[in-house]
């Protein structure tokens, strides 16, 4: 076992652990606050996996924007499911065997597929890779298009939101 | 090194901790943040790939950026459309949003 591995094992298990708290907490705010540790951890692992930029991203878009997005909500919805009542639905041990089954599934095809062992990375330089990312994703013979499509989403998303979510009650 | 297989077990058992919270929850917003765990479990499958069996190409990378900002624009959608149910109907259980208008 080298330094890394056991490094992944526990970021793994630490990100897992807090996934499951995600689902499981009977209080939403506890959910919401696990749900920033697993994504922590998911940051961590796109740094084992040398992707420094979506590591970046991951802690900048999903903890900085998203989780707290979520958290907001969390507060302006509060009132309504105290914590006492049941927070899952009465079908939860059907759910749990449809996930147990979807893993089973993937792991079934996982172990029949050769390159699951493969260990060997090919040779990366982080500097040339973020350059020539940033390229491709603005070159036209390249990913401009999905890019801008990607843009026009966002911008769409952001003012539907805020259409959506105004109070009905102003004209 | 680590093995690729362990990034797959891995997101595999990520994905499916989502599966679960999207299926039982009642709440909504319980609902979205399962929905995120399945998002980030699918960003760090392609994440694995792209490393092991990819890497100095930028393609694998691309599609990450691709999905982070779906899963951006989803999640915004989605609250926008909480809270907007909540402020009409006064709940946020799945179960109660049952009405086309109202």
């Amino acid at each position: 076992m080298t330094g890394l591995q056991i490094a992944f094992l526990a970021i793994a298990a630490v990100t897992l652990a807090s996934a499951v708290l995600v689902v499981s907490s009977r209080k939403i705010m506890h959910a919401a606050l696990w749900l920033v540790l697993a994504l922590g951890g998911i940051a961590a692992l796109f740094a084992t996996l040398e992707a420094s930029f979506f590591a970046a991203v991951q802690v900048m878009v999903y903890i900085g924007a998203i989780a707290i997005l979520i958290i907001f909500s969390v507060m302006l919805t509060r009132r309504v499911m105290e914590d006492t009542g049941p927070q899952n639905t009465r079908y939860w041990p059907a759910a749990l065997v449809v996930s147990l089954g979807v893993f089973g599934g993937i792991l079934f095809l996982f172990l029949q597929w050769p390159g699951f062992s493969v260990e060997s990375r090919p040779g990366l330089e982080q500097g040339d890779l973020l350059v020539r990312f940033g390229q491709a994703l603005v070159s036209p013979d390249e990913f401009v298009v999905p890019f801008e499509v990607a843009s026009i989403l966002l911008v769409a998303a952001m003012i539907g939101a805020m259409i959506i979510a105004r109070d009905p009650s102003r004209k | 090194m680590i093995p690729l297989g362990w990034y797959l077990i891995f997101s595999a058992l990520l994905f499916c901790v989502g599966l679960f919270g999207v299926l039982s929850r009642r709440n909504a917003i319980a609902i979205l943040m399962g929905v995120e765990l399945m998002l980030n479990a699918v960003n760090v499958n392609l994440l694995a790939f792209w490393r092991y069996l990819w890497a100095p190409k930028v393609d694998g990378q691309v599609f990450v950026a691709i999905v982070l900002v779906a899963a951006a624009a989803e999640v915004v959608v989605g609250l926008g459309l909480i809270i907007s149910a909540y402020r009409r109907r006064n709940t946020v259980v799945a179960d109660e949003m049952d009405m086309l208008k109202g």
